[in-house]
């Protein structure tokens, strides 16, 4: 944690950390400071009084059916992106290990996608799965399968989803590859020794060694689903059709940007928060040691 | 080779590298066809190379309505963007995790445990707060405001602070002795010896500046600081049925390639410094 | 080239205090060893020499200059790390000459040194190359190096040859040996290793929590140990030691084994009675034949060491003191042998303060009667 040898003087230390000092209060403490404040006030009409109501934005908050739809709803949303995305990275990575001819190219084709942005990759899956343009979307109509995920809720769902899951999976590859790569070879040459091949040894001998990796990208993964999904859902769904699509971030988005709800956007500002630290430390608490070591 | 062809390897891996190619390949193809084919659903597989002009156009033009800025315009933005928070998150990380390790100050914990609590506010949480903040400083519809707010960075802090604290004392102790002082010894030593902790976290930030979407979407309205990201998605969220497949598929093609060329460019330091980043 | 005279210093770390008010003085010229076991506060004395900490009280004086509160880069002082503290992205010419580039010496004057040095160390090949590309010996020498173009007045050493192999570290004690005597330069060498200290310094310092417990010639220190630490510390195997008392007016001490041995040279001070520890270094026990037997001690050997050159017996005496023997040669020993302790051997401490008791000076001052007071009734 300390170091033994340190330079005297203080001056020029605290010159090095106002800069980052200054973003973090102004940009980061100051909005989250603004946005505890306004969950707890009401403001009236015309902006001009501004009085402390307690819990009350909480309280309309979680009895409004739509905020628990959401809520509902991010939560099945963030497990099958989470799942589907650590699934395949899982199986990709698992066979990326082997040695094989060409395993070099196979994962630069592999870790290329993890620069799409999230908002991009939505338009890619949106030119494939469009019903009248996209080349699969149109295919899935024409095979007798009503394909049209602008109205068709669960459809809509069940897109962002792919498309969200899609451009995590390289992230995840990244990890689970170099997580197999560091297990030693001698532990699984202990295992083919004890006649545990195929499929036992990796279920009994890989993927306990693997857990530790797999419990992190569990939390990234989830964090992911939770907040960078944003741009994948406007771009495709824009939350739509309806609420099918909207998660807990879209509509902090459409209360507060668009409909400018101010203290029930705080308040949901504040609960994401709170989820936040939740995963946050949730980590650090399993994996941070080494970090804060 | 004595080994067997491992089949069942190149059939899963063939099919991953596949599910990632297609839909960019898709893409590609379309935009070097004719609009109406590909309204008319016969969207093909092979691109029409007679029609690479496409992205030329694209590139200067914008896609035709008035108040779109050319592509390149675009892409200047999300460049600009993406090499101010990248060198600038590097930059004042460094001189924080220097400060924090190396110097003993007032409130030297503070400050730290300050910065390592951005970690838990990204953006998404303090949306309509931040709103506010930005237009008090008058930042909002300014490239300031695009980069400045996102300058803090609890994670490369952590990491430098991680690289600094494993440096041997008497490496410290043998410049000290050698006669150099705290900034010769930041830019003699420190700054080489972390150069590839820096290029990996450089990828990572490189990407994360060029793929905002939610921070621009907030605080730059204004068409001319539209991202290559925010504009390919208002064009196709927005009224598509108006602009030309094949310029949208251009369009998406030139926010793709950039950050894809820096990522496998660099994939020796990016992979390695990933998975130290982030543990 | 200076001398280095240290005055009453002393460090503590807040209610810790790792050194008592240490004076030293290195001459011209002069190598001298500080010896301890770990944190006995040998590497803070010579960080604080180096300026790498600042001492709680007193002064460091090089050349008839105090230095105390000077920066460690202004001290004319160049010291050899114990991991080398090779700059790793630097080669191992820029390694070289960076304090002399911080120093802003005329480029042609860095490249003169480098080489000189180099050549001393028969490195000349090697100033390509990167640290990573070295093995361990050419890393320490390309350390030293870093020390030599500095052309200080005073070289420390802190345990230099600790990370090095057995064998490697012998060829390297001998040629830092050399390379001190040919530079001339005032050194200050720190380390735990007994036999780096017998055979690098002209003088040792053995160093005892926080305190130099003895300052002397190695010969000295290994024949004429100060205290029953420096004793045990020095040489190889340890010391024994035994308890006994003093007996027959100072002449003898009555061992609690059984056997009374008379000194070989002259009687120690002190009450009939008084709590002694003898200590006999392994080597100078002997082993009595057979038909000797009777007059020596018998020692229950559980434990043979044959090393060629010489065997170790461990055993126990009558009563459980323990026991180690060193004999030359290989030789077949059964399980219980007789022993003799030489009274010319002998080495005679105060149980109480663990100080080494001498004989009384030839014209005896205060405890000149001390015998009959202890024996006056009370």
């Amino acid at each position: 944690m300390e170091r033994r040898t340190i330079f005297g003087g203080w001056l020029l230390p605290v010159a090095f950390v106002l800069p980052q000092l200054f973003v973090t209060i102004f940009f980061f403490l100051l909005p989250a400071g603004k946005a505890i404040y306004s969950s707890f006030t009401q403001t009236d009409a015309f902006g001009l009084h501004t009085r402390f109501i307690g819990l009350a934005n909480f309280i309309n908050l979680f009895a409004d059916a739509g905020y628990r739809a959401s809520f509902g709803r991010t939560a099945v949303f963030c497990a099958l992106v989470t799942l589907l995305a650590m699934a395949l990275a899982l199986l990709l990575a698992v066979f990326a290990d082997h040695e094989i001819r060409g395993r070099a190219i196979y994962r630069t084709l592999l870790i290329w996608p993890y620069a799409v942005a999230p908002a991009v990759s939505a338009v890619l899956w949106m030119f494939m799965m469009h019903p009248e343009v996209g080349i699969l979307g149109r295919l899935l109509n024409r095979i007798g399968i009503p394909w049209n995920y602008s109205l068709n809720g669960i459809q809509a769902l069940g897109l962002v989803i792919v498309a969200g899951a899609w451009t995590q999976v390289s992230y995840n590859f990244v990890f689970f590859l170099a997580g197999l790569q560091s297990i030693p070879a001698s532990v699984i040459e202990a295992a083919h020794m004890d006649g545990a091949r195929g499929f036992r040894r990796f279920r009994t001998i890989v993927m306990p060694l693997l857990m530790p990796t797999t419990f992190f990208l569990l939390i990234v993964n989830l964090v992911y689903a939770a907040f960078e999904t944003f741009g994948t859902i406007m771009a495709l769904t824009r939350g739509g059709p309806g609420e099918a699509t909207e998660t807990l971030v879209v509509k902090v988005y459409r209360d507060g940007v668009i409909n400018l709800d101010l203290a029930g956007s705080s308040a949901q500002s504040v609960i994401l928060m709170l989820i936040v630290i939740g995963l946050t430390a949730v980590q650090f608490r399993f994996l941070g040691r080494r970090t804060l070591s | 080779m004595h080994r067997r062809f491992d089949w069942p390897a190149h059939l899963v891996l063939l099919l991953g590298v596949g599910l990632f190619a297609f839909p960019v390949w898709l893409v590609f193809a379309g935009a070097t066809q004719d609009p109406g084919a590909i309204n008319r659903g016969d969207l093909s597989l092979i691109p029409d190379f007679s029609h690479l002009g496409i992205f030329l156009s694209v590139l200067l033009h914008g896609y035709g309505k008035n108040e779109s800025q050319p592509v390149w315009h675009m892409l200047m933005i999300s460049a600009g963007m993406a090499l101010v928070i990248a060198i600038g998150k590097i930059v004042i990380s460094v001189l924080s995790a220097y400060a924090v390790v190396f110097f003993r100050f007032p409130f030297r914990m503070t400050a730290f445990w300050t910065i390592f609590i951005t970690l838990m506010l990204p953006v998404e949480v303090r949306i309509i707060p931040t709103y506010a903040v930005m237009a008090d400083f008058r930042l909002i519809n300014t490239f300031a405001g695009l980069t400045v707010p996102l300058l803090a960075s609890a994670t490369a802090t952590l990491l430098f602070r991680q690289v600094y604290l494993a440096i041997p004392d008497e490496l410290i102790e043998a410049a000290r002795m050698d006669g150099a002082g705290p900034i010769r010894f930041l830019i003699d030593m420190l700054i080489p010896v972390s150069a590839a902790n820096m290029a990996a976290l450089f990828v990572i930030l490189f990407v994360y500046g060029w793929n905002q979407y939610l921070w621009p979407l907030l605080v730059a309205a204004d068409p001319r600081l539209d991202t290559i990201v925010i504009g390919i998605v208002q064009l196709v969220s927005g009224g598509h049925t108006l602009t030309p497949w094949n310029t949208m598929m251009a369009m998406a093609v030139l926010a793709i390639l950039p950050p894809v060329v820096v990522v496998v460019a660099m994939q020796r330091w990016f992979v390695k410094g990933l998975t130290e980043v982030e543990k | 080239m200076a001398s280095l005279e240290l005055r009453g210093l002393t460090k503590s770390f807040g209610p810790l205090t790792v050194l008592h008010g240490v004076d030293l003085t290195l001459a011209d010229g002069e190598m001298v060893v500080i010896v301890g076991a770990s944190g006995c506060g040998k590497s803070t004395l010579l960080r604080l020499v180096a300026g790498l900490e600042q001492p709680s009280a007193g002064a460091v004086v090089l050349d008839g200059r105090d230095i105390t509160q000077l920066d460690p880069a202004a001290r004319d002082i160049a010291m050899v790390f114990q991991n080398y503290a090779l700059y790793p992205h630097m080669s191992v010419f820029e390694n070289m000459a960076y304090g002399l580039r911080i120093r802003r010496l005329p480029k042609a004057e860095i490249r003169n040194r480098v080489d000189h040095a180099a050549a001393l160390l028969g490195i000349e090949g090697l100033l390509d190359r990167k640290p990573r590309a070295l093995s361990g010996g050419q890393r320490q020498r390309v350390a030293m190096g870093r020390a030599i173009v500095r052309e200080p007045k005073l070289f420390l050493f802190d345990e230099p040859l600790s990370n090095l192999d057995a064998k490697l570290r012998v060829q390297m004690r001998a040629e830092i040996r050399r390379l001190q005597r040919r530079l001339g330069v005032t050194s200050l060498y720190v380390t735990h290793d007994q036999v780096e200290a017998m055979t690098l310094g002209d003088r040792l310092v053995v160093m005892h929590e926080g305190r130099p417990v003895q300052v002397a010639r190695p010969t000295e220190v290994f024949s004429r140990p100060a205290d029953t630490y420096v004793a045990g510390f020095i040489g190889a195997p340890s010391m024994n030691f035994l308890p006994a008392r003093l007996a027959q007016a100072g002449r003898a001490a009555a061992l609690e084994v059984g056997p009374v041995i008379e000194f070989a040279d002259a009687p120690r001070p002190g009450p009939e009675g008084r709590l002694l520890i003898i200590g006999i270094r392994p080597e100078h026990v002997t082993l009595l034949p057979a038909a000797e037997a009777a007059r020596g001690l018998s020692l229950a050997v559980d434990l043979v060491e044959p090393l060629g050159s010489e065997t170790l017996l461990h055993g126990r005496l009558p009563g459980g003191a323990a026991l180690t023997v060193q004999l030359p040669g290989m030789v077949p020993v059964g399980d219980a042998v007789a022993v003799a302790l030489p009274a010319a051997s002998l080495h005679v401490f105060d149980a109480e303060s663990g100080r080494r008791l001498d004989p009384a000076p030839a014209t005896p001052p205060a405890w000149a009667d001390a015998g009959e007071v202890a024996v006056r009734p009370e």
